[in-house]
């Protein structure tokens, strides 16, 4: 019988009726506020409605935190259950393979994953699953049964609870506070989830690497072999030329960003006339919009490859100029620094002067004034009243845009190439933090090597470096922002 | 100019809806004299045909219910009207019988010698030398750094903020109070040496006692200036005012002497206004 329960669907048949229940028991609720209140409508603390809602709640939410409880850990809990009957044959194995069996036995209890069990330890499999499907039913029924009684018993005791003076409104109002805290809660609680297990990953990074290399060192060849019996075992973790990668790209990207972004964010707020701005900021939105794979092939198709051919032109001319130095002067690659910052600097003009137009836009109307009653011209008035007075913001944007740009990563992985290198030659390839850590974790990784390992320590200074621009970010607007009004 | 010899507040004409006094004129030529000024903003008529003269070293109180087109006819005293998209002002403004209103004047000169002051102070996110030197610095009026201190010293003196403020000069504009603030602006404008002060409802963000300096100030600064004011009380305008025009639905109602506009108003809407039956 439990392992029909187990496969029925049980516990949603049981939510449509308790939300049925719940709309019963608001109607429920406000009638009887109103029979209570009879012709004097004021005599009632909180409207019928509250009554009604709050009735619905005490019906709803103790029942529907149990089922929720059971729909995230009620499974695992019937499985552990039934793991205190392991069949002896498994019982028997090594930990590891235990694992193994324990896992096709629970796809089996599931319905799903592979058909019948076959090998050694098909039997055993069988039994355990059989053993898991009963434990899973019996725990279902349970919950069922609780649910439907805690939503009765809520009906019950609230119905109970109508009075004239019963503040319904506030509890109503609580919890609806309540939820909304919740809500607001889950994106913490997901940050928070998320940077422990960066940190927990890292540690045991370090554990066999030392920091000192990772944020020292300046070779990096975490791709090397990386099996004993291979020569170059141990690889590489200094992950200096990879920060200093993304640090290059990145400057590129805003030595491109950042002027053309401010200018046009000038001429789009104090310039262009309505019409003009109606039509090309939604444009230069669009921008953002595009899909960075496609800036990424963009980059890669058309960009790289027209400035190999024009650094292997500006080579030549550097060569004749100056004919004493031996060998090339630049030496343009297929990808390049140059060609992936290039990219990515247009990429995040949008980004750039959709925030500072912001901010210039939110200075009040009154300086303009104050600066034309002068007999300041237009430009006079922008450079000397409006940037000044913008500048916090148009900083923060921009500290905002290199931390976007150092956390970019399609551009760079298609068009910057692979190579970890210092160079301050912008035509050469180099690699940056983002590319290493989609390399390190496509394809087969094992998830106990440092090769593995470093990926969460790259990203866990990435975060650390992203970290760092916001709150400077955030620190430079509270400290230079004027107080007007 | 034909009539020089005329009231200087306005020059009546019959059938006209003023019915401006006879005053004797406190000067031959009027500073600024405003004939069928009209300004539209769009399609929507926001004063009609206004004809006004401002004396030297006056005040000229304009006054009347909100909306009824007094700030746009001080605005376009110093053509801020131009900065409003959609604006558009005929008729013609003279200030010394130029009208500034010709294609000649470059609005840019022309404020440099109208200064203005707003509702709302409005420091630049600058210190309080350079809100007061920028003015002074943009038209070049200072060749040294000494003279530009000279000019800075001499404004704040001016506009009674240079005791409060001498020794922290470089703190910024913005940090001190709503009242010292105006008076920042105030001496703004005056480093520029404008001829004429246009206020803009200078005390209207500010409590009783730094209205009370404000209104010291302009009356202070009226020996050395033509001075126009727009505002919302009554009672300023009798305090500080010489003269007096009343504005009622964009048009200028009654005009003259302003003891004259509050103790015998010639129209009725003047005498409502000020009894307060409206606005």
């Amino acid at each position: 019988m439990f392992e029909q329960i187990a496969q029925s669907r049980l516990a949603l048949g049981l939510l449509a009726a308790l939300l049925a229940a719940a709309s019963a028991a608001f109607f429920m609720g406000r009638s009887r506020a109103v029979a209570l209140a009879g012709s004097n409508p004021r005599s009632l603390h909180s409207r019928p409605n509250y009554h009604g809602y709050l009735v619905a709640l005490w019906t709803l939410g103790p029942s529907l935190a149990v089922l929720a409880l059971y729909s995230v850990g009620g499974d695992w809990l019937a499985d552990r259950l039934a793991l205190n009957s392991t069949p002896g044959a498994i019982a028997a194995l090594p930990s590891f393979e235990q694992a193994v069996q324990i896992d096709s036995a629970r796809a089996l209890a599931s319905g799903g994953g592979l058909a019948a069990p076959d090998g050694d330890f098909a039997g055993p499999i069988r039994e355990l699953a059989h053993q898991m499907s009963i434990e899973r039913g019996a725990l279902k029924l349970w919950a069922t049964i609780i649910s439907g009684v805690l939503a009765i018993a809520g009906l019950a005791f609230s119905m109970a609870r109508i009075r004239k003076d019963r503040r319904a409104r506030n509890r109503v109002e609580s919890a609806i506070k309540l939820a909304l805290m919740l809500c607001s809660g889950v994106a913490i609680v997901t940050t928070i989830g998320i940077v422990l297990s960066l940190v927990f990953e890292t540690m045991r990074f370090f554990g066999e690497v030392s920091p000192m290399e990772f944020l020292f060192g300046l070779k990096w060849s975490a791709q090397t072999n990386i099996r004993p019996d291979q020569i170059g075992a141990s690889g590489a973790f200094g992950a200096v030329p990879l920060i200093y990668g993304s640090l290059l790209i990145t400057l590129i990207a805003m030595i491109v960003a950042a002027p053309v972004g401010l200018y046009a964010a000038i001429y789009l707020s104090e310039y262009a006339g309505p019409r003009t701005r109606r039509t090309v900021k939604p444009i230069l939105e669009v921008l953002a919009g595009v899909p960075t794979v496609v800036y990424g092939f963009f980059a890669l198709l058309t960009v790289a490859p027209a400035i190999r051919a024009f650094g292997d032109w500006l080579n030549g001319v550097l060569m004749w100029m100056m004919p004493w130095v031996e060998g090339p002067i630049i030496n343009p690659q297929p990808t390049s620094a140059l060609a992936a910052g290039l990219v990515m600097g247009v990429m995040i003009i949008p980004f750039v002067s959709s925030l500072s137009d912001d901010v210039i836009n939110a200075t009040p109307q009154t300086l303009r004034d104050g600066a034309f009653a002068l007999g300041a011209t237009k430009s006079e008035t922008v450079k000397q009243v409006i940037l000044p007075a913008a500048l916090p913001g148009v900083v923060a944007a921009l500290l905002l845009a290199v931390s976007r740009a150092i956390g970019e990563t399609m551009i760079v992985v298609m068009a910057a190439g692979q190579r970890a290198q210092i160079t301050a030659d912008p035509f050469q390839d180099v690699t940056t933090i983002t590319v290493q850590i989609v390399d390190l974790l496509t394809g087969d990784t094992e998830f106990d090597s440092p090769k593995t390992l470093s990926a969460f320590a790259l990203g866990f200074g990435l975060f650390l470096i992203t970290l760092v621009f916001n709150l400077i970010a955030q620190r430079v607007v509270k400290a230079y922002r004027e107080k007007y009004e | 100019m034909v009539m020089s010899r005329m009231d200087p507040i306005a020059p009546p004409r019959e059938g006209d809806l003023m019915t401006a006094t006879a005053v004797k004129p406190t000067r031959d030529e009027p500073k600024i004299r405003a004939k069928g000024v009209s300004v539209f903003y769009g399609d929507k008529q926001a004063l009609f045909d206004v004809s006004l003269d401002m004396a030297e070293k006056t005040v000229t109180a304009l006054i009347g219910p909100s909306g009824c087109g007094k700030s746009t006819f001080l605005r376009s005293i110093n053509r801020m009207n131009d900065t409003i998209e959609g604006a558009r002002v005929i008729g013609e403004i003279e200030i010394d019988g130029e009208n500034i209103n010709d294609r000649s004047i470059d609005p840019v000169l022309l404020r440099a010698r109208v200064g203005m002051v707003f509702q709302k102070p409005n420091p630049f996110p600058k210190s309080i030398f350079d809100n007061v030197a920028y003015g002074a610095k943009i038209h070049g009026l200072a060749s040294s750094k000494k003279e530009m201190e000279e000019i800075v010293e001499q404004s704040l003196e001016r506009a009674g903020l240079w005791n409060e403020v001498k020794d922290r000069l470089h703190q910024p504009g913005t940090s001190l109070s709503g009242g010292q603030q105006q008076r920042l602006v105030i001496a703004r404008a005056i480093a520029v040496s404008p001829e004429i002060i246009l206020m803009d409802e200078p005390c209207s963000a500010l409590d009783p006692i730094a209205t009370a300096k404000i209104e010291e100030l302009i009356d202070e600064l009226r020996s050395n200036y033509c001075i126009v004011i727009v505002t919302h009380s009554m009672a300023q305008a009798a305090r500080v005012s010489q003269r007096t025009a009343f504005f009622h639905l964009g048009k200028l109602v009654e005009a003259g002497e302003t003891e004259m506009i509050f103790t015998n108003p010639r129209d009725s809407r003047t005498q409502d206004y000020i009894t307060g039956r409206f606005g």
